[in-house]
C-alpha cells in the first residue's frame, strides 16, 4: 500500500510540477531532457530488478525495458545531435529523477515477492503517469515535427509496457494466490 | 506478393499439379507484413493454409507476432524479419508480447 501510496503521489507530482503547472510552454530541448530522463529513469529501475528478482517473469519484462529504452533513447541522441539541439535540464526533469531515486531506496529495502510485486506495481503507475506527460504536455508543446514523430511513437511503446506490466502483475497476484 | 492478389496461372497450375501428383503447396504464397512504429501493415491479412507470413521488423525495437491462443510465436528482431507457414485455418489473432498494444490479425483460408 505505501509503495502503490508513493508511486501515485510521483505520478501526480509529475503533473504537477512547476514547470508543467504553470501552462509554461516547454521548449524542445527542455522536452527532449524529459522524455531522455524518463527512460534513463526506467532503466535504472530494471538494472536495480535485474539484480534482485528471482522471478522469470519480472526479469524477463525488466530485461524488456532495458532493451527499449536503451533502443530509443539512443534514437533521442542521434535526433538531437541531428537538430543541433542541447538538452537542457529542468524542474520536471529534476523531479522526475529525485522521484525515482526515492523509489529505488524504497524498493532496495524489498527482497522476494515483495520486490517483485511493488517493482512491477511502481513500473505500471510510473508508465501511467509518463503517457499521460506526453499526451497532454510534452507532444503538444513539441515543435520540432521529428521530435514530436520520436515522442508519439515513445507513447505508444510506454503504453506498450504499460500493458506488459498489467500482464506481468495479473500473474504475480495469481502466484501469490496460489501459494498462500 | 500482396495479400488478396490473384494468380492468373493457378487453374493450370493447379490441374498439372494435381495430374503431377505434386502438392498444391507448391503455389504457396509469401506475404510480407511490415512492422513500424509500433503497428503490424496491414492489420488484417487474408492468406491460405500453406503460405508463408513474413513480418518485416523495421522498428529498431524488438517484437513479437504471437497468437493469441498461444499457437505460434515468432521473434521480430530489431531491423529483422521473421516468418511463419501457416498450417491452419481459420481466423487468428495475435500480438506483440512485449507490447500487448500492438494487435492484428490473419484469416486463413483452407
Ligand atoms: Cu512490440
Amino acid at each position: 500500500m505505501f509503495i502503490r501510496l508513493s508511486a501515485a503521489i510521483a505520478a501526480i507530482t509529475l503533473l504537477s510540477s512547476p514547470a508543467l503547472a504553470q501552462g509554461a510552454k516547454l521548449t524542445d530541448p527542455q522536452i527532449a531532457h524529459i522524455a531522455y530522463t524518463a527512460g534513463v529513469i526506467d532503466i535504472a529501475a530494471a538494472k536495480q530488478a535485474l539484480a534482485k528478482t528471482h522471478n522469470k517473469e519480472v526479469k524477463a519484462f525488466a530485461e524488456d525495458m532495458v532493451r527499449d529504452h536503451e533502443a530509443v533513447n539512443k534514437q533521442a541522441l542521434d535526433l538531437v545531435k541531428k537538430l543541433k539541439v542541447t538538452p537542457e535540464d529542468n524542474d520536471t526533469s529534476k523531479t522526475l529523477s529525485k522521484n525515482a531515486a526515492d523509489e529505488r531506496t524504497k524498493l532496495s529495502k524489498l527482497n522476494g515477492a515483495a520486490f517483485d510485486k511493488a517493482y512491477v506495481e511502481n513500473e505500471v503507475a510510473y508508465h501511467k503517469a509518463v503517457d499521460s506527460a506526453l499526451e497532454t504536455q510534452l507532444i503538444p508543446s513539441a515543435s520540432n515535427a521529428e521530435l514530436k514523430s520520436l515522442l508519439q511513437t515513445g507513447l505508444k511503446i510506454f503504453q506498450g509496457h504499460e500493458q506488459h506490466a498489467e500482464h506481468v502483475l495479473a500473474t504475480l497476484n495469481q502466484s501469490v494466490g496460489h501459494h498462500k | 506478393m500482396k495479400p488478396g492478389s490473384t494468380c492468373p496461372a493457378f487453374g493450370a497450375f493447379a490441374l498439372s499439379a494435381l495430374m503431377a501428383g505434386i502438392s498444391v503447396s507448391a503455389h504457396a504464397a509469401t506475404i510480407q507484413i511490415l512492422v513500424t512504429n509500433l503497428e503490424f501493415s496491414p492489420t488484417e491479412v487474408s492468406a491460405k493454409v500453406g503460405d508463408t507470413i513474413e513480418w518485416v521488423n523495421k522498428d529498431p525495437l524488438a517484437h513479437t507476432a504471437t497468437a493469441k491462443d498461444g499457437d505460434w510465436d515468432v521473434m521480430l528482431p530489431p531491423k529483422k524479419s521473421g516468418s511463419l507457414v501457416l498450417k491452419k485455418a481459420g481466423t487468428f489473432a495475435y500480438y506483440c508480447r512485449f507490447h500487448p498494444n500492438m494487435k492484428a490479425a490473419l484469416t486463413v483460408a483452407p
